[in-house]
């Protein structure tokens, strides 16, 4: 998984909205979307910029798209961003009880001058 | 006397299809059908307002038409938008009669709208203010 890819996607404000706005509703068309994206973001996104912003999205993995008849929706993928907390953020968020604990006793040690 | 809107259009692969489609589907009236070389000066009306903006069904014969509307579509851009009293009994009464919807009711600020396919080559909007 290309967590520098993941980082950079996720690194700019309106493609997290984005995904918050499809995780509202998933499957939604680009004008679904630019229209979304307007009465938050103001009338400063074009569509142009949109489709840029959707394209990194993709080639990051966290979304997808489909064709139903003859239009394109768009769908969050949430499986990178799994695989992001589990390979990644947990270990540092969340360390296992033992390495807590001896990182709790060292700075004990540390304050108590041994 | 200023200008006034009094024709609007869409562009439709088949003018008898979106007769049935504007008029038999959607409620709307027709004004009127005048034969004109192939195709029809072809006007519907909303209901019960005779006098009101007419709405042309246009042949979408022009060669740049078609990838126009493929475009849009593709992109699910409505070719127009139209207002309803509640958009949700729409959608119900619509999808009942088997209309595809390319976007469900959605609440964004002072309107909720819809959108859905006239099976004409087009996206139309419908829209509920508030």
């Amino acid at each position: 998984m290309d967590f520098d890819r993941l980082f950079r996607a996720l690194a700019d404000p309106t493609r997290r909205r984005m995904l918050d706005e499809l995780a509202e509703r998933d499957g939604q068309t680009l004008f679904e979307l630019h229209v979304r994206l307007i009465s938050w973001h103001g009338a400063s996104l074009s569509r142009q910029a949109l489709s840029k912003h959707l394209q990194v999205l993709e080639e990051a993995g966290l979304l997808r798209t489909e064709w139903r008849w003859r239009s394109k929706h768009h769908f969050l993928e949430r499986s990178p961003l799994r695989q992001m907390w589990d390979v990644w953020m947990r270990p540092l968020a969340e360390p296992p009880e033992k390495e807590r604990a001896d990182a709790d006793q060292d700075r004990r040690d540390e304050r108590a001058g041994r | 006397m200023p200008i006034k809107i009094v024709v609007t259009s869409v562009l439709v692969d088949d003018q008898e299809k979106a007769l049935r489609f504007y008029r038999d589907i959607l409620g709307f009236e027709l004004k009127h059908d005048i034969p004109m070389g192939h195709h029809r000066w072809l006007t519907l009306t909303s209901p019960g307002d005779s006098d009101g903006v007419e709405l042309l069904l246009e042949p979408d014969e022009h060669p740049a038409a078609k990838p126009w509307k493929t475009a849009l579509v593709a992109d699910g851009i409505p070719a127009t938008s139209f207002g309803v009293e509640d958009v949700h009994a729409e959608h119900a009464r619509l999808s009942a009669l088997g209309v595809a919807f390319t976007q469900p009711p959605v609440h964004l600020g002072p309107v909720t709208t819809a959108v859905f396919d006239d099976s004409c080559g087009n996206l139309i909007q419908i829209a509920q203010r508030h």
